[in-house]
């Protein structure tokens, strides 16, 4: 299917002209979406992570938009990739696309995602104060993913990844991570 | 909004002037990778670097769009002549402290630039622009507190941070050379202020901070509209750098 075909079959998904065929729907592709784990962080899918925006579903095609987690992620090619590989099993056209229309913030990360996170020994991020400065948001307490304790402090404000932060816990001594509040 | 009634040569300047800052610096940046001072800054100065390639790679595919250009050509292709970043950028890597400075004074005034994008009325830029300012913030909270805790000793460190930001100081407002024709872009709604304005909010912003810690304010630029041109040496060197493997298998791909 040419690219071309691709364009048509969304546009006439978004228009509305033809129904979908039996078997696709919004719920089904979220099932789906559920499969596509974060390559850098695989205890947790596309949908934990709160990336999956607009969905279209039509007799034509599939339209997905992501929501970016860090603008230059270069995870951001692979998850495409991804996503695009298992929404091919629904054997209509797909199309993928990043979108900054919504802005992702680290709140968009779901309850399961964020249970998911700490028990792979991620602190899930606090909820985002746009206006409160990054070192007041960073400081709040976190819980420590390993030993559950509050007296944990930040080590550094950045990580491994764009996304994650350095912290420590007094309480049993070790390092732990956690996903960046933003 | 369509693009055929866009000011296109004058949004094709800004988007390059901002993504030629962001692709500069995070280069810049990246030279701390394995000698920064501390473990810690290693990791920073390496995570700040890949989201100012970041954001540079995401506005050169807005510039590519807009110019049906390739942004890998964009990023690599161009002579050194060509980049238009801006002149603060120039000063090569230098010590600890002018790492700080530069990022301080860049930070800084990028963030005004920002404010002056976001809510612009070309969504496209507008869009990525939301998403760049909350990115940022971080940027801003690693130089801050850095300034604050090399004006803050009594000794080397004190001595090293003045020493930088006087060389810096005379081309801290090149962030805010005038674009040609910028004036399309503020009438049509997509940058609220024009440069020269926006320089008086950064001067505004930082004033504060700096005397806060007695530390001196950047002059006016010597040469206010050629802020984004002529280079000089230390650039010619990073060009030569970021572009080797470009340069030596041509069309080459991870």
């Amino acid at each position: 299917m040419s690219e071309a075909a691709v364009q048509t079959g969304i546009a006439r998904a978004r228009a509305g002209t033809r129904p979908a065929a039996p078997g696709v729907d919004t719920a089904s592709i979220l099932a789906a979406l559920a499969d596509v784990a974060d390559p850098e962080i695989p205890v947790v899918s596309v949908i934990d992570l709160g990336m999956v925006g607009e969905i279209r579903v039509g007799a034509d095609g599939i339209g997905v938009d992501l929501l970016p987690t860090y603008i230059g992620c270069p995870a951001l090619d692979v998850i495409r990739t991804r996503v695009e590989a298992r929404l091919r099993a629904f054997d209509r056209p797909v199309e993928v696309r990043f979108d900054f229309r919504v802005p992702w913030t680290s709140d968009r990360i779901t309850p399961a995602g964020r249970e998911a996170l700490r028990a792979s020994g991620f602190a899930p991020p606090g909820p985002a104060l746009p206006e409160a400065p990054i070192l007041i948001q960073l400081g709040r307490p976190v819980d420590c993913p390993n030993c559950g304790s509050d007296r944990t402090s930040l080590e550094n404000a950045f990580g491994p990844t764009r996304c994650r932060a350095i912290y420590h816990c007094t309480a049993c001594q070790q390092p732990f991570e956690s996903f960046k509040t933003i | 909004m369509s693009v055929a009634v866009l000011p296109a040569l004058a949004l094709g300047e800004l988007i390059r002037s901002m993504a030629d800052d962001e692709f500069v610096i995070g280069f810049s940046d990246s030279e701390w990778t394995g000698i920064a001072p501390l473990l810690e800054e290693d990791v920073a100065m390496s995570s700040l670097a890949q989201d100012e390639l970041g954001h540079a790679a995401a506005l050169y595919g807005l510039l590519g769009e807009l110019t049906g250009t390739d942004p890998d050509a964009l990023a690599y292709d161009r002579e050194p002549g060509a980049y238009r970043h801006c002149r603060l950028l120039d000063h090569g890597r230098g010590d600890w402290a002018m790492a700080i400075a530069r990022r301080f004074l860049y930070d800084s005034a990028d963030a005004i630039r920002l404010e002056a994008l976001a809510g612009g009325s070309w969504a496209p830029l507008a869009e990525l622009v939301g998403k760049l300012i909350r990115e940022e913030r971080y940027h801003r909270m690693h130089a801050g507190a850095w300034l604050d805790r090399l004006a803050r000793d009594d000794g080397e460190a004190r001595a090293r941070l003045i020493v930088a930001l006087k060389e810096l100081g005379p081309d801290a407002s090149t962030v805010f050379t005038p674009l040609p024709d910028e004036r399309a872009l503020t009438e049509i709604g997509i940058l609220a202020a024009p440069m020269a304005e926006l320089e008086d909010r950064w001067r505004a912003s930082i004033g504060p901070i700096l005397a806060g810690l007695d530390l001196p304010m950047p002059p006016d630029a010597m040469d206010p509209a050629g802020g984004r041109l002529d280079h000089g040496e230390p650039f010619r060197w990073l060009w030569g750098e970021f572009t080797s493997v470009r340069r030596a298998e041509p069309g080459v791909t991870w």
